[in-house]
């Protein structure tokens, strides 16, 4: 009987969820039946689909399991794998038609996708080299060395492929300024730095494909003529960094990477370095100087990085989304690459769906998709059936859209006229229940924290969009605090020096640009309508839900809440503190906001 | 930020050796200043402000170069942790889903704010930006262990089950 293969999701999402319990219990279980040896238990990169974790999938037949859990593994084996009857409570429940099913193609979640970039993620092992062989990879590798160079950049050219980390630069262009610049050493440097709040794409193709990355970095290497990479990868993300540090080992024991690659005379050779910590290391300028181990602040351009770049090297930058394409291009060639996607945006692009959406997870797209397919055909539409408020695309430099955007194709152009962007691809889909003004001092919050201090637009700049921001939100804005926060805005996005002041107004911006009068409710009104701005609201029991349990008062941290059982009761307001914790214990809704 | 971290400073004497094999295993070389503080923090727990002169001198640097790199990166600190390390992620998709309620019970709880550590030297609170555990939000990290889905009545849970051996806890 030929082997079976039992697939864990080991992304971390699903690992957070319990995944590795789980596959312990499941092997102890095989063993207890003494039937081990007849399957292959493997963890793999993310599935993507982590609201559901952990995930496992059987195959060859392919049956999707979600929300498995340790004590489900007996009834797992003993029902499905030893009888062929599948356990139904165990398979993704459609939270519309509540409807089961197997076949995990036919889930909302992935039906719509067109997985080019992540079909490896969640199907081969990402430790074992020989599975990403299995799957073609390196095959790329090996073609591009059998080219002329100026053949695979004119290739990356032609593929239309955009740099994926946000601004949207074209890399075959990128790659020709570096090539073209004469120099003795040359570097390719991966960045990894995903600091964007809300974005994970990067971090589960590490964890699920890093060869695809690799291969990505030494097909540019030999293209432009470096030696020698650099991946900068955000510290908090140590599973990456383990995946890729085996990835690298083997690769070179494979001959894939080190002197002498694959008999051709190329070398290459790709270090791995930590961040520690500053989003704006993000920035190219600042990633270089990270690495060479000083203070991670930008510099102007020019001299952009393909002139002088790291150690004043002519040094191609690109991200790990871009990397991870580029075999794909080589491989599967420049024309059915650009088959897919837009006019000006070519091919498919990662987006991390969160917030209060039903399906999070990763879901890659064909650029030119709506927001809407995006966040109600693949996210399976807003949680607990509230109303779609706004998505905020693109992390802090990005904006909100509102709902009339939704059938926005989705490419970079059309983002950036819609007054947001790309940026890594992070997709917070907002409910009535979100504040608008507070989002944007959520994020300017985020900037402020991470503005180098190098430049005065941006350090001073944010700080005092920040302080009218807290203002407002806590029910002292001021009529002039809107036209001020306009043209600070717009005079920080013309003079910072770098993509994170230039960008960091954009959530203003947007916010004011879509959502203007819930500013105005702030400023005149003294309202918040979405009820989070706490100096704006005030508690209440509605008297009519209200049973009288008693569970409201039990959790009160301050004793606001009184009332006999049975009884509807009642918050003191001049007590209360407005922390929440009777509206979230509450099983009635009977705690409202007004 | 970190503040001023003249005031509190542990007061036993460094292991030179520690510090004398970390360098060694950068060969001295001053651009690996940042992996060297790296394993320097995860070798003692924080970064003593006499290692800094110490790492200054053997690589060749002035100490204020290596004082400026060590509070620019968020990752350093100049302060011992607490026996357990808290984490309250502030992405954005934890924000949304309230991440903020659960930042003002631990301070509630623990009487501590960002960055601090409890008087018995047990918790330390942080807040980072994003853990990456978006489809779990809102998170919080105890010891690198993710706990999903937190509300501040769970995360007052979590806490106890640190502080004691949580078998006291009430539903």
């Amino acid at each position: 009987m030929s082997h079976r293969r039992i697939l864990f999701c080991a992304g971390t999402g699903c690992i957070s969820s319990g995944a590795l319990k789980t596959r312990d219990a499941l092997v102890s279980e095989l063993e207890k039946r003494g039937i081990r040896d007849q399957y292959e238990v493997v963890l793999s990169g993310c599935h993507g689909f982590c609201e559901q974790g952990p995930l496992l999938i059987v195959h060859p037949e392919d049956t999707f399991y979600c929300g498995v859990q340790p004590e489900d593994m007996a009834e797992l084996i003993d029902e499905y794998l030893l009888n062929g009857r599948v356990v139904e409570r165990l398979l993704y429940k459609d939270p519309v038609t509540g409807e089961r099913t197997s076949d995990h193609m036919k889930i909302g979640f992935y039906a719509k996708q067109k997985r080019l970039v992540l079909h490896n993620c969640g199907v081969i092992d990402p430790e074992n080299i020989n599975e990403y062989i299995g799957t073609k990879g390196y095959e790329a590798l090996k073609a591009a060395l059998k080219m002329e160079r100026t053949a695979i950049i004119d290739e990356v050219k032609r593929s239309g492929l955009r740099g994926r980390g946000g601004a949207g630069f074209p890399t075959g262009m990128k790659w020709e300024f570096t090539f073209k610049t004469p120099g003795d050493k040359k570097y390719i440097v991966c960045n990894a730095d995903e600091g964007d709040p809300g974005a994970f794409m990067d971090r589960s193709v590490l964890e699920g494909d890093p060869h695809a990355v690799l291969e990505g970095m030494i097909i540019a290497g030999y293209a432009i003529g470096a030696d020698e990479g650099y991946v900068y990868v955000r510290a908090e993300y140590p599973l990456a960094v383990k995946r890729l540090r085996i990835a690298i080992t083997q690769a070179e024991e494979f001959g894939f990477l080190g002197s002498n690659i694959m008999g051709t005379g190329f070398n290459f050779k790709i270090n791995i370095k930590e961040g520690a910590g500053a989003f704006v290391c993000g920035e190219e300028t600042a990633l270089l100087a990270s690495i060479e181990g000083e203070r991670g602040m930008p510099r102007p351009r020019p001299p952009f990085p393909a002139i002088s770049g790291l150690w004043g090297k002519p040094t191609c930058l690109n991200n790990v989304e871009t990397f991870a394409n580029i075999p794909l291009i080589i491989r599967e060639g420049a024309d059915s690459f650009a088959s897919v996607g837009t006019e000006r945006s070519k091919g498919t692009k990662i987006f991390a769906l969160t917030g209060k959406i039903n399906n999070t997870g990763l879901a890659e797209v064909p650029m030119g998709m709506t927001m809407r397919e995006i966040i109600f055909d693949i996210g399976g539409g807003i949680r607990d059936g509230k109303q779609f408020k706004a998505v905020q695309i693109g992390g802090p430099s990005g904006g909100c859209l509102p709902a009339e955007l939704l059938d926005l194709p989705i490419d970079y152009d059309s983002l950036t006229q819609a007054g947001a962007m790309m940026g890594s691809g992070g997709l917070v889909v907002m409910d009535e229940n979100t504040c608008m003004v507070d989002l944007a001092r959520y994020f300017l919050t985020f900037t402020q924290n991470e503005s180098c201090g190098k430049c005065t637009p941006c350090r001073e700049g944010t700080k005092r969009m920040l302080e009218a921001l807290e203002r407002i939100t806590e029910g002292k804005g001021e009529s002039g605090d809107i036209p001020m926060l306009e043209e600070l805005a717009n005079s920080i996005k013309d003079s910072s020096l770098c993509g994170l002041g230039q960008t960091a107004p954009n959530p203003i911006l947007s916010t004011l640009r879509y959502f203007r009068h819930e500013y105005e409710e702030h400023i005149l009104e003294g309202k918040c309508s979405a009820g989070v701005c706490r100096n704006l609201v005030t508690y209440h029991i509605d008297a009519e839900k209200c049973t009288g349990c008693r569970a409201c008062t039990r959790v009160c941290p301050v004793e606001a809440i009184t009332g006999d059982k049975k009884q509807p009761h009642e918050i003191n307001i001049q007590v209360c503190i407005k922390c929440g914790a009777c509206m979230e214990k509450c099983k009635f809704d009977a705690v409202i906001l007004k | 930020m970190a503040g001023c971290a003249c005031k509190n400073l542990d007061k036993q004497p460094l292991p030179y050796e520690k510090l004398d094999e970390i360098i060694v295993r950068y060969k001295g070389d001053p651009s690996a200043i940042i992996p060297i503080l790296q394993d320097i923090q995860e070798s003692l727990g924080y970064i003593p402000k006499e290692s800094i002169s110490y790492s200054a001198e053997k690589l060749g640097v002035s100490p204020a170069k290596i004082y400026g790199i060590v509070t620019f990166y968020a990752q350093f600190r100049m302060t011992p942790k607490g026996k357990h390390s808290i984490m309250v992620c502030e992405g954005t998709a934890c924000h949304v889903n309230g991440a903020k309620g659960l930042g003002n019970a631990i301070t509630d709880e623990l009487g501590i704010r960002g960055g601090e550590t409890t008087g018995d030297k047990l918790f330390t609170l942080e807040y980072v930006a994003c853990v990456g555990c978006c489809s779990l939000a809102p998170v919080i990290v105890v010891d690198g262990e993710v706990h999903a889905n937190m509300t501040p009545e769970k995360v007052r849970k979590v806490l106890k089950q640190y502080r004691g051996n949580g078998k006291d806890e009430e539903n």
